[in-house]
């Protein structure tokens, strides 16, 4: 394994926004810190804020372990990243409305025209249709991974409903309570507003039809979605209704919930719900989560989808190569933030080299999410490894390969006491009238010495992420 | 020609329904094949709702009944002047990359014996002769018999039984065209019948395939023609589901009877 970048020391010095946590560590004696960790856990499961984890078995209602070791940037750090970040979010919108419209990036031969039209998230019913501000996606998740001082990658964006948010939220309010001398002695930006953009960026979004203050709600698939209780937070947090399908009904040109004063219109869907689920009218027939008779609404103006359907075809990780091929062609600028490199073993040179260095690089499925599918070529076994061989073989267009990058690590807390462990930051990009960022993100850690995987599904944890005022 | 058309769709429930919602292609397309004289959509006790032209360059209409009802009877009438153009969809105004229509559904999915069918024709890939041999491809393969077949039949299903009806050669023909590596689509439409009642299927369904110069032509296995000046264009999907001229959902628990009458009739110009 390559040596990685600790963020807290460098060369053996502390690294200045990691400063006062080194006291903090050194006058913490272990029993406290037990004790501590027992709170925080306690807390998060009276909350019921869990997660569960798909196709392991065990405890669906989980707890996501939590660090409580905090993650910091300074403030100029920062403030690259969000540039970083913001220039992405746009490109990814642009790309969006043009493959929906006339598909001029395509026609420039920038990016492979089957890459995007055969793409199966490419929906053919939102052809022709500019949401509202020309918006598709409208929380981008951008996952980022660091592996120096000044380097950072994006490992990929999620366009659709990336979730994770609220253990953002959580998090911090979390070390708010159990230590609030840190807070006074760091100045730590506020990560609080983000509900008030969210709300003021789908409120941004109403349709064309909507001449009033929006009415907007949270779509869930129900309480057995993993991610329902962040659904619900929201929702409270929002002052919206959290509904499901059957709540809402859609009357002539318009969609309406139900409400025990009668039914009241809805302008605005935050859906967290696939595509292929939201009506069974223009998509799958057997969906029982969705509103009959949506999309009819939708295409002519009488509710708006956030993200609006389709939006996935921006972040499939063989379109996401092309990414900084976007920030260049919509923005004219160069990207702010780098691509990993990235092989697709749909093209035939990419595939050999992948198949000649197989146990050194990382290979991810086209369409998986949550660390599913996946082969971590340094971490496997031989047999493991000749396995994945042969899927790859199967079908080359359905893989891609990255080398396996060095992630950075911070410190973290673990039985024997306090060692480093990899990371990677998930920030969320809330794009409508304007684009918004909160100072923070979602810093996820893979808490087994050496791992490389930081999903939850996957044994990972979260921490607070600090970003440092000026 | 100037064809008339008169097709009622008749929903019976076995007990009464609300919040009865529709989405319609119900409405011709627009091209220089044919020109919309009279046309009008009526559904007992319905109210239009949003209405647009999508990517296709179909008409889509939502409509929504409130109930409680126990019968809903859609009523399309209407006359339209047709030309024969040989199965070329010329002046159709869409914006839909025809590398959409390369992919399978459920309905479409590819086996070894639909590939083996779309492999057997030795045409160029791309070419109308091509085209022409896949549509032959399927007349032989699928005979034609009202009731062999029903509406969730699977292009798979009607090559294994070897008969169905058009909605059927419609779909193995989409399958393996794209097998072959050529766009293709389901159309629904209306054809008339002539007087030795040759043509069947009043409401009728056809694939249009996607060639390089020409754009998209029709052909229909059902008939083993193109479509000329006695078909009537209303819309088209990857599949029979996704072209539906009427898809609809009933919160029902009860029975659903559905009775379908459709005249299509030639007039003097």
């Amino acid at each position: 394994m390559t040596t990685h970048f600790n963020e807290m020391y460098l060369n053996g010095e502390v690294r200045s926004p990691y400063a006062r946590l080194e006291d903090w560590t050194r006058s913490m004696p272990a029993e406290l810190r037990i004790q501590k960790q027992a709170e925080a856990e306690a807390l998060f499961r009276r909350i019921g804020i869990t997660f569960a984890v798909y196709g392991e078995g065990g405890d669906p209602d989980r707890l996501i372990p939590f660090d409580m070791f905090p993650r910091v940037f300074t403030a100029s750090e920062w403030a690259r990243l969000e540039r970083g970040i913001k220039q992405r979010a746009r490109a990814l919108n642009a790309f969006l409305v043009d493959v929906y419209g006339r598909g001029e990036i395509v026609r420039a031969g920038r990016i492979p025209a089957a890459l995007v039209y055969q793409n199966e998230a490419y929906e053919k019913t939102v052809v022709g249709f500019i949401p509202p501000k020309g918006v598709y996606s409208h929380i981008v998740g951008v996952d980022i991974v660091r592996t120096g001082p000044n380097d950072f990658f994006v490992l990929e964006d999620n366009c659709r409903t990336p979730s994770g948010v609220s253990y953002m939220l959580e998090s911090r309010e979390m070390m708010m309570r159990m230590f609030p001398d840190l807070f006074r002695e760091n100045r730590i930006e506020p990560v609080d507003r983000y509900h008030e953009l969210l709300r003021r960026t789908l409120n941004s979004v109403a349709p064309v039809k909507c001449d009033r203050e929006p009415t907007v709600v949270i779509l869930t698939p129900g309480h057995y979605n993993s991610a329902y209780y962040e659904h619900s937070f929201l929702a409270d947090l929002m002052g919206v209704e959290l509904v499901e399908g059957a709540d809402l009904f859609v009357d002539g040109a318009f969609v309406y919930m139900r409400t025990t004063e009668g039914p009241k219109r809805v302008d605005v869907i935050y859906r967290r719900l696939d595509d292929a689920f939201i009506d069974p009218l223009c998509y799958r027939p057997d969906s029982m989560l969705g509103v009959p008779g949506l999309m009819d609404v939708y295409r002519s103006g009488g509710v708006s989808i956030c993200s609006a359907p389709g939006a996935g075809v921006a972040d499939d990780k063989a379109v996401y190569t092309y990414v900084p091929e976007m920030v260049r062609f919509y923005l004219g600028e160069e990207p702010i933030l780098n691509n990993v490199p990235t092989w697709q073993c749909g093209k035939a040179d990419d595939l050999k080299y992948v198949l000649e260095h197989l146990a050194e690089l990382v290979v991810k499925e086209v369409h998986g999410s949550g660390g599913y599918g996946m082969l971590v070529g340094p971490k496997c076994t031989k047999a493991e490894v000749e396995a994945f061989r042969l899927k790859i073989v199967a079908d080359p267009g359905n893989y891609i390969a990255q080398p396996t990058l060095a992630l950075s690590a911070t410190p973290t807390f673990v039985e024997e006491g306090i060692a480093p462990r990899h990371v990677d930051l998930r920030p969320y990009c809330l794009v409508g009238e304007r684009i918004e960022l909160v100072p923070g993100g979602l810093t996820r850690v893979a808490l087994k010495e050496g791992s490389l995987v930081v999903n939850s599904s996957q044994g990972g944890g979260v921490k607070d992420t600090w970003v440092l005022a000026e | 020609m100037l064809l008339l058309i008169d097709h009622v769709t008749r929903y019976r429930y076995g007990h009464p329904v609300r919040g009865v919602v529709q989405s319609h292609r119900l409405t011709p397309s627009r091209f220089d094949g044919q020109q919309v004289v009279e046309w009008n959509v009526t559904v007992s006790g319905g109210t239009p709702g949003g209405a647009f032209r999508d990517g296709a360059g179909d008409w889509v209409q939502g409509w929504t009944i409130k109930g409680p009802v126990d019968e809903i009877e859609v009523r399309v009438q209407g006359k339209v002047s047709t030309t024969d153009l040989a199965g070329v969809l010329r002046g159709h105004r869409e914006s839909t990359p025809p590398l959409a229509y390369l992919r399978q559904t459920p309905a479409t999915s590819l086996t070894p014996e639909l590939l083996d069918l779309a492999t057997r024709a030795t045409e160029a890939d791309g070419s109308l002769a091509l085209a022409h041999a896949l549509a032959l491809a399927v007349s032989q393969a699928v005979a034609y018999r009202p009731g062999s077949t029903n509406a969730k039949t699977t292009a798979a299903e009607a090559l294994a039984q070897g008969e169905g009806v058009c909605q059927d050669h419609a779909q193995v023909l989409c399958t393996i065209a794209r097998a072959r590596g050529m766009p293709a689509r389901y159309v629904s439409g209306y054809l008339l019948a002539d007087a030795e009642g040759q043509a069947h299927e009043a409401a009728h369904a056809w694939a249009e395939l996607h060639l390089e110069g020409l754009g998209w032509v029709g052909f229909d296995p059902a008939n083993e023609c193109c479509p000329d000046d006695r078909y009537v264009r209303l819309g088209s999907g990857l599949d029979a589901q996704e072209a539906a001229p009427i898809r609809g959902s009933a919160r029902t628990v009860g029975e659903e009877r559905l009775d379908v009458t459709v005249a299509v009739l030639a007039t003097q110009q």
